[in-house]
């Protein structure tokens, strides 16, 4: 391994692939389609749309700026992009988020891809054939086990496996490892989308086990309920799939955009990475995972497996049953369908990985490969936790408290920082040094004011999420009733808000309240080791420059 | 498919084929820039 050489992207399309792959997860094929089915289907796409041009490419314009500006003083990770915005010296901690959720979040975003790289196995062995896929699921994360402590072996195994993967290509560096990775996996993910979205959508009525059009499907993603877009709870639902799609608020777009020279293009990358992103959920993402399973479960199952907005059980538990109506074709649609799942998810994985191994090699000056190990061995430990108590909520304590909140929190900070502190002249320079496209001057006052106000209501709209409606929720409020949190707002969360009972049940058992909690402690620890880091980092740098 | 759902899906897929198309198209047809900056630069 070259390590004296310094880093960097090896070409312009291997950055945007990357980029893009970064952007385009799990969430592009099971999230959005569920999504938008529910929120009003084809009306969804209105507030959807507006999100995107209003929030989404002017995030991706801040963080390309603040990564590509950083990256000009020697900084790959964001508490020292961050120190570089203003004269603060506390703005590198918010930059600690950007350690943070990277380490977190891709503790247990591996072990979901690694259920997708072990449906891969088991969709070209055959299991799905003999075994139905839900009573799968359940024995190979152990939610069959009693205990909510019991190991499950198997889904450990691969998850070890994925996380070697993970870090064998992160040592081999940005151009050898990342950038390979993003030029294999993005076509290939694309070319299996398109492969299985024609065979879905040519299913007709005489075809074995389908019951209905998947047109029907199709229709019931995009019928437009303009009623839709009066209700808040429908753009809060948009915005936040664009907030969540496009994988701002991490850190990883600012580490990518770090390797890029202080007059090369930021914004025309940026814009083509994040349509890409829309390419694959809307187009691609649409038009797969509902219309098939609607093909052969019909509307009404297919409406309410998705009643909660994901698809993830139709993706892991029905679409592997379902293709064993395609005869020959079936192991190997299995093994495209959960390929995809696996290409989107590893090309994520890795931009989360890189700027944990950029923060070590920056400011601890940890060889590559050593800082490849290290950051396997903590998404091992933090990984392991979650794929050990995953029954008991370890895995969704993880989702939300990481891989949703905290990332809104970054993401409100950080757009406050550019625009109030960096200063939105000096803002608005940065993004345009360069630029291969003229960026609509518009724009300047947009980053200012409105994607503050779009992230703030994100923000507002999880803290105070409520069950129901929100008009409902304001006439219970007004009415002395009090406000009814959702159990999935945060004051609800923290309130243990549709968790019933203490640590343990009446027979011992450790209950849902003990995991959550303990989870939370460790999530605590976790941000607060990440600070005591960039904090001795600095300390270090201050002693050095004595 | 209701004629509105039709509406809507090709209105929305025609801008978004149409803007990453013409995005990529330019990423993968315009010149590197000649940069000075000390950090490397995607040369192609």
């Amino acid at each position: 391994m070259d390590e004296g050489r310094r880093e960097g992207w090896g070409t312009r399309v291997g950055l945007v692939l990357a980029m893009a792959g970064n952007a385009v997860g799990l969430g592009n094929f099971l999230r959005f389609p569920a999504q938008a089915a529910q929120n009003g289907g084809g009306a969804f796409l209105i507030p959807y749309l507006v999100s995107f041009l209003l929030m989404g490419i002017p995030l991706l314009w801040v963080e390309w700026a603040i990564g590509r500006h950083g990256g000009q003083y020697g900084h790959h990770s964001a508490p020292g992009m961050f120190d570089r915005l203003g004269r603060s010296r506390w703005l590198k901690y918010l930059g600690v988020f950007g350690i943070f959720t990277n380490l977190t979040v891709a503790a247990y975003y591996c072990y979901i891809e690694s259920w997708t790289l072990a449906y891969v196995f088991h969709s070209l062995v055959g299991t799905f054939r003999s075994v139905d896929p839900g009573t799968f699921f359940d024995a190979f994360v152990g939610g069959h086990e009693r205990s909510l402590l019991a190991v499950p072996v198997e889904a450990f195994g691969w998850f070890v496996v994925t996380l070697a993967l993970n870090v064998w290509i992160l040592s081999r560096g940005l151009e050898k490892g990342v950038e390979v990775a993003a030029k294999v996996g993005m076509p290939l993910l694309m070319v299996f989308a398109v492969v299985l979205v024609a065979r879905g959508l040519t299913l007709s009525a005489g075809d074995p086990g389908v019951v209905q059009s998947p047109l029907d499907g199709l229709g019931f993603v995009w019928h437009p309920d303009l009623s839709g877009l009066s209700n808040p709870t429908t753009w809060l639902a948009a915005a936040g799939q664009i907030f969540f799609t496009l994988s701002v608020g991490m850190g990883s777009i600012h580490c990518y955009a770090s390797y890029v020279g202080k007059r090369q293009d930021i914004a025309l990358n940026a814009a083509s990475a994040g349509w890409m992103n829309e390419f694959v959920e809307v187009v691609l993402g649409g038009s797969l995972l509902i219309p098939i399973s609607t093909a052969y479960l019909g509307l009404q199952a297919v409406e309410a497996a998705t009643a909660g907005g994901g698809g993830f059980g139709l993706g892991f538990m029905s679409l592997p049953t379902l293709f064993n109506h395609w005869g020959w074709f079936a192991p190997l649609a299995g093994a495209m369908w959960f390929s995809l799942l696996f290409f989107a998810g590893i090309t994520s994985s890795l931009a989360m990985g890189q700027p944990i191994l950029a923060f070590l090699e920056n400011e601890f000056a940890v060889r590559r490969g050593r800082a490849a190990l290290s950051f396997g061995a903590a998404t091992l430990v933090l990984g392991g936790f979650t794929v050990w108590l995953y029954p008991g909520g370890a895995h969704s304590e993880f989702d939300f408290w990481t891989g949703t909140f905290a990332l809104v929190v970054f993401a409100l900070g950080e757009v406050l920082v550019f625009a109030w502190v960096f200063g939105m002249d000096r803002g608005w320079e940065e993004i345009t040094r360069g630029a291969d496209m003229k960026v609509p001057y518009v724009f300047r006052y947009v980053i200012q004011y409105v994607t503050p106000a779009f992230i703030l209501a994100i923000f507002v709209g999880a803290l105070v999420k409520p069950a129901g409606e929100w008009g409902a929720a304001l006439s219970s409020l007004t009415g002395g009733q009090g406000w009814p949190f959702a159990p999935d707002s945060v004051v609800g969360k923290v309130l243990h808000v549709g968790v019933s009972g203490g640590w343990f049940d009446a027979e011992g058992y450790a209950t849902r309240a003990l995991v959550e909690d303990v989870t939370r402690l460790l999530l605590t620890f976790v941000f607060l080791g990440c600070a005591a880091l960039v904090f001795r980092a600095w300390r270090g740098r201050e002693r050095g420059s004595r | 498919m209701t004629t509105g759902a039709w509406l809507m899906l090709v209105a929305t897929w025609s801008v978004v084929v149409f803007f990453t198309a013409r995005f990529f198209w330019k990423v993968l047809t315009l010149p590197p820039r000649a940069d000075d900056s000390e950090e490397s630069s995607p040369r192609g």
